[in-house]
């Protein structure tokens, strides 16, 4: 046992700061996807919520697909599959190669599935907000980007933060997948050091951990996001 | 003057129709966009096609695809056998057995499905020896089976948490009726409560089955030669990006299919909730 | 009591000229980044390598990361040859062509065997060394015969994407393939008796046999051979187009052998030559 805790020790002989840096990895690129998937998913929710069914076909087709694939098929597609289109495209206007870099590759990828899943959230939370209370604001003369801001948003956060929390959770997890693709992150340096110490329970075990102390952390933040966003709501 | 005056003849009126919103035009635009891509995909299908090649490799990813099937079935009602006593577990009086099972749903549902087939699959090769003396061997040497493993576990993790969130849903007034009426407590489970449950978690349900489908991917990792599986050998061999469109088109087919089956179901197991057509 | 929207209007506004200011400074950025881009390229020759870094002796990590190995050695030597700037990129070997492919490096420098198979896809310089594929199985398994028939109902591992892979898919029919992502999970399973055999590259095996958990095992049966299924030894893997490149690594491989470089590398690694 303390053989391998002595594995777990920085520098020259352990892999302590090897899982580390894949640990950073993982967050920096779970960190890096979420703005992007929940931008998108927005845009997806309020695609689809509107009045034009060409707009409503396309935002449907893209959930409909992304939300259907594995995402270990995602990953793999966009990695390789993207970057063959974008070459195909760059090559008609120069010479010139283009890279999409695995950590890019990663997040559009993951960001993809995490819009498509965020878009329904975020539709069930637009749902949720009585009419009467855009109507009310645009009666007191508040501009449409206004609304937006002081009616609509505040509300929006209120009822999709748990829903969107899940999402987190389900993104850290699935960042793991990303390993496919050979991006350094926590679940490939572990495959790594796996190799190269043979001793996989023990990792992969600390692997597992490290993760559910993400999930443990992520859920008290997400714990007082809420509380902060229902602040209004006390009785 | 007898020409006639050209600015004074009329154009007849073009009927406007449906007015070009930005809405309008950027949905037209994507589903363009769609169908430019899909023409290219068909394109690169039809020009590689490849008699020799679809019939070595189509067979054998048809062959994934049915692994695939009954791994994810097999999971599914395995761990739906073991999620009903963890979900009354979770709400036990007992301190000891609520913690356990809230310890074991939350390490499954924590943690990425991936690290866990590692762990089972290359955790077990590690206690060789002490499986062996406790004649469990047979069944963690075969990776089919570790992966089923996993996936029960952890698919029993979250449709736990499906049916306790269900059971805890259902009003408190059907459990007091039920008790002025005498019935028993198991009765009560059984006739009252749980049929309301299930119709709660059927939506849920559904869902988890669909993560099961596409995290039974997962599994050819772990050198199950499941459709995912297949499909990367195929891949590994031709460098062919179409057996990904393949695998991509089978994968939907079924969540969709499965998604329409359950639609139904669940209209159906409601009819008695809607209202008469008004 | 403050009413909440009371001073909405009076909320700053972007004025035109601002907003005009600040699009032309984000234009200028971006146009700035694409001519730096393009101006970087001019420089120094640029050669990305990529490499699996699971593979020892050839290709591996140490426990700071750094990539090791034989492979990694003949590449350095290459660069220094060429006056080339090289990186080194880690890819898994299932992925390993197709992202060389995709423009994700420049050259494949990873034991890779040079087949006709391959050769559809990438160009191959001219071998860096040749070095045979045998089987292994576990100490006292009693195996000797390693032809298809004698293995009916064994289960053989290997690692996926390979020559071994690939030959032992076209001849060794209805016996249990496994396919692994890396050697090392191919050896882990054989180890723990998942797998009754192993087959792979012998220098690969040799190294791991002399690790506490290769000790369980041993070659079994002679050298496999197959000209169509191995090839004619290890080339660097590039894109067809890249001739250029093609050229010079070639050029630079004929150097470091000429000069002592590449057997100086060979006795850091090998008692014996593996050319």
């Amino acid at each position: 046992m303390e053989e391998l805790i002595g594995l777990l020790a920085w520098g020259k002989d352990g892999w302590g700061d090897e899982l580390a840096t894949g640990a950073w990895l993982t967050i920096r690129l779970a960190l890096a996807t979420l703005p992007f998937g929940l931008f998108l998913g927005f845009l997806l929710a309020l695609a689809r919520r509107s009045d034009e069914p060409e707009l409503v076909a396309a935002a449907n087709v893209f959930v409909t697909v992304f939300r259907g694939l594995p995402e270990l098929l995602t990953i793999l597609i966009i990695y390789i599959g993207l970057d063959l289109l974008i070459n195909e495209v760059v090559q008609l206007f120069s010479g010139e190669r283009w890279e999409l870099s695995k950590f890019v590759s990663g997040m559009v990828a993951l960001g993809i599935v995490n819009a498509s899943f965020s878009s329904e959230v975020i539709m069930g939370a637009l749902k949720a907000i009585p009419a009467g209370q855009v109507e009310a604001a645009r009666a007191m003369g508040l501009s449409r980007f206004y609304t937006w801001l002081f009616i609509v948003l505040p509300q929006l956060i209120r009822h999709a933060l748990p829903g969107l929390g899940n999402l987190w959770l389900l993104l850290l997890k699935e960042t793991a997948l990303i390993s496919v693709i050979a991006l350094d992150d926590l679940m490939r340096q572990t495959n790594i050091v796996v190799g190269a110490t043979k001793e996989p329970f023990f990792f992969y075990a600390v692997t597992c951990f490290i993760y559910l102390f993400f999930a443990l952390a992520s859920s008290v933040v997400l714990g007082g996001a809420e509380r902060w966003a229902n602040r209004g709501q006390e009785r | 003057m007898s020409t006639v005056d050209i600015t004074a003849v009329e154009r007849p009126e073009v009927s406007s129709g449906r007015p070009w919103t930005t809405g309008r035009v950027v949905g037209i635009g994507v589903l363009a966009l769609y169908a430019l891509i899909a023409f290219f995909l068909i394109r690169m299908i039809v020009v590689n096609y490849d008699t020799e090649f679809v019939g070595r490799y189509l067979p054998r990813m048809l062959g994934g695809l049915w692994i695939t099937i009954q791994l994810c079935t097999s999971a599914i009602v395995m761990g739906a056998v073991i999620a009903f006593p963890l979900a009354l577990a979770r709400t036990h009086t007992s301190r000891i057995i609520r913690g356990a099972a809230y310890g074991y749903v939350y390490f499954f549902r924590g943690t990425p499905l991936i690290a866990q087939a590692f762990l089972v699959y290359y955790g077990a090769g590690q206690f060789r020896p002490v499986l062996q003396d406790w004649g469990l061997w047979w069944f963690f040497r075969d990776a089919y089976n570790c992966a089923l493993f996993t996936f029960t576990l952890n698919t029993a993790a979250y449709q736990a948490e499906i049916l306790r969130g269900a059971i805890a849903n259902v009003h408190k007034g059907q459990w007091e009726g039920a008790h002025a009426l005498g019935l028993s407590k198991l009765i009560t489970y059984v006739r009252v409560i749980l049929p309301q449950a299930f119709i709660t978690a059927l939506r849920p349900y559904g869902n988890e089955i669909i993560f099961m489908i596409k995290g039974s991917a997962v599994a050819s990792i772990i050198t199950v030669f499941d459709l995912m599986g297949e499909t990367k050998l195929a891949y590994s061999r031709s460098y062919d990006f179409q057996v990904y469109l393949w695998a991509a088109i089978m994968y939907l087919a079924m969540v969709e299919v499965l998604r329409r089956c359950w639609d139904k179901l669940e209209v159906r197991l409601t009819r008695h909730l809607k209202r008469s057509e008004e | 009591m403050k009413r909440p929207f009371e001073n909405l209007r009076e909320y700053p506004r972007w004025r035109k000229g601002e907003l005009m200011k600040l699009l032309k400074l984000f234009c200028g950025a971006i146009i700035a980044a694409v001519l730096m881009t393009g101006a970087a390229s001019a420089e120094m020759k640029k050669v990305r390598i990529g490499t699996e870094g699971a593979y020892p002796p050839f290709n591996s990590f140490d426990a700071d990361k750094n990539l090791i190995g034989f492979d990694i050695d003949i590449a350095k030597a290459l660069c220094e040859k060429m006056k080339a700037d090289c990186t080194f990129v880690a890819q898994d070997w299932d992925g390993i062509i197709p992202a060389l492919l995709a423009n994700k490096y420049d050259a494949i420098i990873a034991s890779m065997s040079i087949t006709a198979e391959r050769e559809k896809k990438v160009a191959f310089t001219n071998k860096y060394y040749n070095t045979p594929a045998r089987f292994v199985a576990q100490k006292g398994s009693g195996i000797t015969d390693t032809s298809p028939e004698a293995l009916k109902g064994k289960v053989i591992g290997a690692q996926s994407s390979t020559t071994h892979s690939t030959y032992l898919e076209d001849i060794y029919k209805g016996v249990e393939i496994k396919l692994y992502g890396t050697q090392d999970e191919a050896n882990l399973d054989l180890a723990s008796g998942r797998t009754d055999l192993v087959l792979a590259d012998s220098i690969v095996l040799l190294e791991w046999m002399k690790t506490k958990d290769g000790a369980c095992c041993e070659f079994v049966g002679k050298d496999v051979t197959s000209e169509k299924h191995f090839g004619k030894g290890a080339g660097i893997a590039l894109r067809k187009e890249d001739t250029e490149l093609k050229a010079a690594m070639n050029k630079a491989l004929a150097e470091i052998i000429a000069d002592g470089t590449y057997e100086k590398i060979n006795k850091k690694y090998f008692p014996f030559s593996i050319y």
